[in-house]
């Protein structure tokens, strides 16, 4: 073993080094299904997302009252909405809001979840009180506190982003610690804190390198729940505020309509399905490929 | 078996504190005064001045914390501002619409997704396997919610065989009970449905490539014999702990579905109470929420020695 990390490190450097060990993830991952079909979808989204403005063949929020509730047809590929509007251009920029939410959401999770999880996990002086507060969080249903947290602070974008990251960090929190809790007590950890590394760089530099895998198939699924979570919120009346469209407030917005213009819920329903579907499988795909412990 | 269900009660008590804590704090996440917040912008100072006061809110905040406290220890959840009654009486006359709906769609979740898992893990790689867990993870992904709305727009728009909404208690008539909660009992499930499939067949492939199944396959018992009798008991440790989660998912679900389907729940009253921001009835539900999650899942834990004569209490 020792050897071959020297060889390692005399034919090619520390590039060659990482390459080793990326490749046969990148490999496996690239041989996974679940990956490779949730990967395109996702990235069919997110483009979908980045071009909104180049690919909407209208301005999703310009009425026209002359074309209320059109059906699906040449001009309008998924027909308009009660005030006109064209809803294929609502569903690709409603994607792209309802991405920077999830995405915003994931970050928001992936910094605290991490941060408390790592804490937690670490120093155990702070396990306790943290992780009981975590537990309490969790005894409330994640929608619960989703819609609860977004009423409370008023609706907006960024107070949805703020109550989807309350709801989804206790997990989050809880994977870190578990995945942090194992490693810390493994021999390298031990070799590096023999060799005078601190606290802050044992942990940082060792001991949360290995909590990645788990904290990165967490954050797919975390993404996949905002998404659905956000039309939640709005469908009830807590979500971003009209008329800026999300995939949730179109549905909302047109569910008085649904008996003569179904077509207004059931496309921005389908492109959640899409969404959501992708980042599943896209889970799946990084479960398996890179932390087979959590396989299911 | 005593010791322990005590045991894992006294555990609880901690977070217990936490969670009566955190639905007493949620009424300081809103900006600025809630009494002015539940109000019109136009109300008087007055007004606002005796809703804070009704509320508590004019007192020091260890004041309103203990007599918040000191009520739930009594069963006392509050007065809702808008309904004008109890909390508690609030809940529990909604309880058995909610109760109903979530038991159902557990039954159902449970009892299809242990069937859709098994018959997966047993058609292992096969096209029923695969189309099996392409359904399920389909479940995963769709929006409850709107599944309930389309559902609506087939079956009792279109095809007429459901009520589109609304709800009859099984005392007053069975039948048009069971028309009014079967479809939101479906959307509710589904999602749940999905998660516990697939839970079951990796449980169950995990048992299946073990030695003791060999052993009851070469001593001649027919296949599905083997899966009931040696398969099912042996993965149903993880499938329960699925379960406990499942029944949090229902709850969360239950609010949003009670909404599509205008079933008069626990769900519906917390909706209307967050969007009013009557905000006892916020803090009344959420705890009653949790305490029932948390009740659930000590159950969860006596369950598994049940199931598992091999998960030592301790």
């Amino acid at each position: 073993m020792d050897s071959a990390a020297h060889t390692l490190e005399f034919e090619g450097g520390w590039l060659r080094a990482a390459l080793r060990f990326i490749m046969p993830t990148v490999r496996r991952l690239l041989g996974n299904r679940s990956f490779t079909i949730g990967a395109s979808l996702v990235v069919f989204v997110l483009l979908v997302a980045c071009f909104a403005n180049v690919l909407a063949p209208y301005d999703p929020v310009r009425s026209n009252f002359r074309l209320r509730l059109q059906p699906p047809g040449a001009g309008h590929w998924f027909g308009t909405d009660h005030f006109g509007r064209d809803l294929l251009s609502r569903v690709i920029y409603g994607g792209r809001l309802s991405m920077e939410i999830g995405l915003m959401a994931v970050l928001a999770t992936g910094v605290f979840g991490t941060a408390i999880g790592a804490v937690a996990g670490y120093f155990s002086s702070l396990d306790g009180v943290l992780m009981r507060l975590m537990d309490a969080l969790m005894a409330f249903p994640t929608i619960l506190v989703a819609i609860v947290v977004s009423a409370m602070l008023g609706a907006s974008v960024t107070n949805v982003i703020i109550a989807l990251a309350v709801a989804t960090t206790p997990h989050t929190a809880r994977i870190v610690r578990s995945s942090v809790l194992v490693t810390r007590e493994m021999q390298y950890v031990e070799a590096a804190r023999a060799l005078g590394a601190g606290d802050f760089r044992l942990l940082f530099g060792h001991v949360l390198l290995n909590a990645l895998a788990p904290l990165i198939v967490r954050l797919t699924y975390v993404f996949a729940i905002a998404i659905l979570a956000e039309a939640v919120l709005s469908y009830v009346g807590v979500g971003p505020p009209p008329p800026a469209p999300t995939f949730g407030n179109i549905i909302a917005g047109e569910r008085e309509f649904m008996l003569t213009a179904p077509w207004a819920m059931i496309f921005p329903g389908l492109a959640i399905i899409v969404a959501v579907l992708g980042l599943n499988l896209l889970g799946d795909g990084l479960r398996d490929a890179l932390d087979p412990r959590m396989r299911i | 078996m005593l010791r322990f269900a005590l045991k894992r009660i006294l555990i609880s008590v901690p977070v217990l504190g936490l969670v009566s804590l955190i639905s007493f704090a949620i009424i300081w996440m809103v900006p600025g005064d809630p009494a002015a917040a539940f109000l019109e912008a136009s109300a008087s100072p007055e007004a606002v001045a005796a809703l804070r006061h009704e509320l508590g809110l004019d007192q020091p905040f260890y004041l309103q914390m203990l007599s918040w406290y000191g009520r739930i220890l009594h069963g006392d959840l509050g007065e809702s501002i808008l309904l004008h009654r109890s909390v508690g009486t609030a809940i529990l006359e909604r309880l058995p619409v909610t109760l109903s709906l979530a038991s159902l769609a557990l039954a159902f979740a449970v009892l299809m997704g242990i069937l859709a898992g098994v018959l997966a893990a047993m058609r292992h790689g096969k096209w029923t396997d695969q189309s099996i867990m392409t359904l399920a993870l389909l479940g995963l992904s769709v929006p409850d919610f709107w599944l309930g709305i389309m559902l609506i727009f087939g079956f009792a728009v279109g095809l007429g065989w459901f009520p589109t909404g609304g709800y009859v208690s099984p005392s007053v008539s069975f039948v048009g009970w069971a028309r009014c909660i079967v479809l939101p009992a479906f959307s509710l499930g589904a999602a749940q449905l999905g998660f516990i499939s697939r839970m079951t067949r990796s449980a169950m492939l995990e048992v299946l490539g073990q030695d003791f199944i060999r052993t009851a396959d070469a001593k001649g018992l027919p296949r599905s014999a083997v899966v009931v009798r040696h398969g099912i008991p042996n993965a149903l440790v993880p499938i329960i702990t699925v379960a406990g989660i499942v029944a949090g998912g229902l709850l969360g679900g239950a609010l949003v579905i009670e909404q599509v389907f205008s079933l008069p729940g626990v769900g519906r009253l917390i909706i209307g109470a967050v969007l009013s921001r009557d905000f006892p009835v916020i803090q009344g539900s959420l705890l009653f929420i949790a305490l029932v999650y948390l009740s659930v899942n000590i159950v969860v834990d006596l369950l598994y020695a049940v199931v598992d004569p091999r998960v030592r209490l301790g």
